[in-house]
């Protein structure tokens, strides 16, 4: 058989809240038993617009958290900013309507199996996968610090009880609004050089994913990125979210952020060749 | 409903059900038959593969537009010598019925690939996809030029035999479509596979530019399905014994028959699954109750049937 889509599902999920959180909306859906296929860093694909929507395609959203609980059941919260027509309809959904998701999709962050001195680092709404991937690195005994950043204060995503999950964190803005005034990759620069982290998990703008990427080469420190590709389908077939990543053996193939990714090793993908075609035929 | 009969031909190749997936639009298989059972749908017509590996177009590759999308894949692949060694013997073993669509940049290329498919057993028609847009030169579109389209199918009829159907797809951008069905058919094609997607663009309102890295795109989606009706219906009044397998747009029963009734003895399922990895196999279930529901006996009885003089 095949491994691709395998704990994939298809069902309609109830709206168990939506709340708007500074510039982004903090969705909650019912999912039942669903919750114990989910890793961080796993997507859900939305249908969005209704039954007689002209917008044809889903939408892939972060999978921020899932839980289970007594009175809800299975859960899955998505951090959403309302900026095109198919996130603004999903932002605007109430609470008790129901929502046709495809999940969990794609590759999850890798766990240690020792406990290591990890590094979150999320750029806007990406941190928000972050935090439920802090809370299982914590209960496998590793150092979590986080680093997040934003153009501005307002698109900073750092929920109180999510504050809890890590030893640290750092906020960095572009604009000085809030934290420290620069850009979120600065620190990391040290960080690394004074062999203070074994691995590094980020998710956020394809410029923050590479300038990690560019940070961590030639060391021995993991960097575990989630990447962000337009997508049609997100389940393998359409072929349009591609990016060029090179193999063991250094060979450069197109790869599907959908179902390759969004989990990527950053030393792998080839950051400089994205938007291009590789000249070599492969 | 028992006596219904669902099952349609092309050519000389039977299947159980006249729903298909459509090429480019399902991989292989592999990545749908998560969500249903490849073998209980007509077939798969596989992504056409070229003879080499292929990395395609750049990205961006995608844009979406009110009821379809702009793709610019660009024929990515593995190349037919992976494909034929991993990918068939996979569906063959999942009992799926397969067509297998190729695309070439030359004659010659077309035949090679006819000449590999036919050494591989499990393989029930071949689609010869003369039509892709998304090739850096507009004069490889085959489909385009009546000349280039008969080269190109009379090689393949002449490495193939009559082993296996012969399916060209061909392009709606076209003057005199009927003229270039006529053409392909006389070099030897068994069926027709309309139709390929629309050529289009896109321009990116933020840096002012074509928004795709190839710059044009194929149109897919419910926006081009009047387009497909038109040239099936065209096709089949100019060609009743010709099977066609048609698609665009298609993304419900209702859809499905509508095609049908233009012509069609097939329908092929293919964006519809970007948007919902069970359209195939819930088209397929819609059509059938549609089918039964309007009175027709079987599949065939439906084909072309808005053709009937006013009298019947």
């Amino acid at each position: 058989m095949t491994d691709i889509n395998r704990s994939a599902s298809h069902l309609n999920a109830t709206v168990l809240s939506n709340k708007r959180v500074g510039q982004y909306y903090q969705i909650v859906l019912g999912i039942g038993d669903l919750v114990k296929s989910c890793r961080p860093g796993n997507f859900v694909a939305i249908k969005v617009g209704g039954e007689s929507s002209k917008m044809i395609l889903r939408r892939a959203f972060a999978i921020s958290r899932v839980s289970e609980s007594v009175s809800f059941g299975g859960t899955m919260e998505l951090i959403v900013a309302p900026h095109g027509s198919g996130s603004k309809w999903l932002c605007a959904q109430m609470e008790g309507s129901e929502v046709d998701i495809v999940a969990p999709l794609g590759t999850a962050f890798g766990i240690p199996t020792q406990p290591v001195n990890a590094l979150l680092v999320g750029g806007g709404y990406g941190s928000a996968p972050l935090f439920g991937l802090a809370e299982v690195l914590k209960v496998r005994g590793c150092k979590v610090d986080m680093l997040l950043g934003a153009s501005t204060g307002g698109k900073i995503y750092a929920p109180m009880e999510g504050k809890r999950s890590v030893n640290s964190l750092k906020i960095y803005t572009e604009d000085g609004s809030m934290g420290e005034t620069g850009r979120v990759t600065e620190p990391i620069l040290n960080l690394v050089a004074e062999k203070q982290i074994d691995v590094i998990y980020s998710c956020g703008p394809m410029g923050m994913l590479r300038a990690i990427s560019e940070i961590t080469s030639g060391t021995d420190v993991v960097h575990q990125c989630a990447v962000e590709e337009a997508m049609a389908c997100g389940i393998g077939i359409c072929m349009t979210c591609v990016l060029p990543v090179k193999d063991e053996a250094g060979q450069i193939s197109m790869l599907r952020s959908c179902v390759d990714g969004p989990v990527m090793d950053g030393s792998q993908v080839q950051w400089h060749l994205v938007g291009q075609v590789p000249e070599v035929a492969p | 409903m028992s006596n219904f009969d669902f099952s349609t031909t092309l050519g000389n190749a039977f299947f159980n059900t006249p729903i298909f997936t459509a090429s480019g639009c399902a991989s292989s298989g592999k990545e749908l038959a998560q969500f249903f059972p490849l073998n209980e749908i007509g077939a798969v017509v596989t992504k056409s593969v070229m003879n080499k590996p292929r990395y395609g177009r750049p990205t961006p590759r995608m844009s979406e537009t009110p009821s379809g999308m702009l793709n610019s894949i660009g024929l990515q692949g593995p190349g037919i010598d992976a494909f034929l060694a991993k990918d068939i013997p996979w569906l063959v073993e999942q009992k799926s019925r397969v067509i297998v669509s190729i695309a070439g940049e030359t004659v010659e290329e077309y035949a090679t690939l006819a000449r590999k498919v036919r050494s591989v057993a499990g393989i029930s028609a071949l689609e010869v996809n003369i039509s892709c847009p998304n090739v850096e030169n507009r004069g490889l579109v085959f489909a385009c030029d009546l000349d280039a389209s008969r080269r190109v199918i009379d090689g393949v009829r002449r490495t193939i035999g009559g082993e296996i159907p012969i399916i060209a797809k061909l392009s709606p951008d076209v003057t005199n479509l009927p003229a270039i069905a006529q053409g392909v058919v006389e070099a030897g094609a068994d069926a027709l596979a309309l139709i390929n997607t629309v050529l289009g663009m896109v321009i990116n309102l933020d840096s002012m530019r074509p928004h795709l890295g190839g710059k044009t795109g194929g149109l897919s989606g419910p926006a081009i399905r009047p387009i497909a009706v038109r040239a099936i219906y065209q096709v089949h009044a100019a060609l009743p014994q010709v099977p066609i397998l048609g698609m665009g747009g298609v993304s419900s029963g209702r859809d499905a028959l509508e095609l049908i009734l233009a012509g069609a003895s097939g329908v092929s399922v293919g964006t519809a699954s970007f948007g919902n990895p069970h359209a195939v196999i819930e088209i397929q279930r819609e059509l059938q109750e549609l089918l039964i529901a309007k009175g027709f006996p079987s599949v065939k009885s439906a084909i072309g049937y808005a053709h009937r003089k006013e009298s019947e």
